[in-house]
């Protein structure tokens, strides 16, 4: 299936989990926030939360800032 | 006798409270324009700061560095203040909010509305309706605004923990354009009073103390010097300065001369 990631088209396997993709971008234990469709995904839904062809994903972190 | 000098450890209205916390330093700074983020961590250091702006923003995942910011500004050793800088809309903050408190730092926000992108003022309207949402959501909201009194006071009402009235445009380095306006929003409000963007060196800091406002935050004014770190030593001292002359009740102003020496005794 193919997701957008942060605005960038992303193949992943057919029922691949947050946690999946979190992994693969090696973000594993890192302080992010995921956004699907612009809902917000809970931390503790990432290993059960299923993405779906289509699926808009933003990941977001902390970054310099005034 | 020398008298010991007051330090702001040791100064009886030395403490900033903030949403409930206590701070000794009353310098905010930003986390943007470092040249690395073992400078911004050293001057954080420099500036004595216990609070620290942050951007929320897209992880580049074609690109992924090893090195993340809250690997040098450590969230068990500073607050750590997540903005919604960029953000143009009411929508766009909230949002912006939301993934912040998600990630995992608290229920501080810096809310940020920009209304024009060459002089990045504050939508106040925007920026009123997003306090409303994330005050209603449990948000602690400090909200970066003109410095209008009557926009100060109704974030003030909304439930806003401190407003934020900038100096001066962001990044310009024109220091405080209305003091006026400054001294009338300390009067009035009941929540701190923290001078936001427009500062450029130390004397701007050490006015916004001497009015009376109970924090300055700032990015480029430090991180943007020749030399940051020691910038961010003179802003730590400046802001001591400030508060203290502030505490201290500083003179009247008189059109006139008045002799510091005395009249009686002088020679004839």
């Amino acid at each position: 299936m193919t997701t957008i990631v942060n605005g960038e088209s992303r193949r992943l396997e057919d029922g691949a989990t947050i946690s999946a993709l979190v992994a693969e971008l090696d973000l594993a234990g890192r302080r992010i926030a995921v956004e699907v469709n612009r809902e917000i995904v809970p931390a503790s839904e990432y290993a059960h939360r299923q993405l779906r062809d289509g699926d808009a994903v933003e990941i977001v972190h902390f970054v310099g800032g005034g | 006798m020398v008298e010991p000098l007051r330090t702001a450890e040791n100064l009886a209205e030395g403490a900033l409270i903030l949403a409930g916390r206590e701070y000794r330093s009353r310098l905010i700074i930003g986390s943007g324009k470092y040249r690395s983020f073992d400078e911004n961590r050293r001057a954080a250091e420099a500036a004595g700061a216990e609070i620290v702006t942050v951007a929320v923003r897209r992880v580049n995942i074609v690109d992924r560095k090893s090195e993340n910011l809250l690997d040098f500004i450590d969230p068990a050793k500073y607050t750590i203040l997540p903005n919604t800088a960029g953000c143009t809309t009411a929508e766009e903050a909230v949002r912006t909010a939301r993934l912040a408190r998600e990630a995992g730092i608290g229920d501080l926000v810096k809310l940020e509305v920009i209304g024009d992108a060459k002089t990045l003022f504050p939508d106040v309207p925007a920026t009123i309706e997003a306090a409303r949402i994330l005050v209603r959501e449990g948000f602690q909201v400090l909200p970066y605004v003109t410095d209008d009194p009557v926009a100060c006071k109704r974030l003030e009402e909304i439930g806003c923990v401190a407003v934020m009235p900038l100096a001066a445009p962001i990044g310009s380095g024109l220091g405080i354009r209305n003091p006026y306006n400054i001294r009338i929003i300390i009067e009035q409000s009941r929540v701190p009073v923290i001078v936001d963007a427009g500062v450029g060196t130390a004397s701007d800091a050490a006015v916004a103390l001497e009015l009376g406002c109970d924090a300055v935050l700032m990015n480029t004014a430090i991180a943007g010097a020749r030399d940051p770190i020691l910038m961010a030593q003179a802003m730590r001292l400046a802001v001591d300065a400030g508060r203290k002359s502030f505490l201290a009740g500083r003179i009247p102003r008189k059109l006139y001369a008045t002799a510091s020496s005395p009249l009686d005794g002088m020679i004839e």
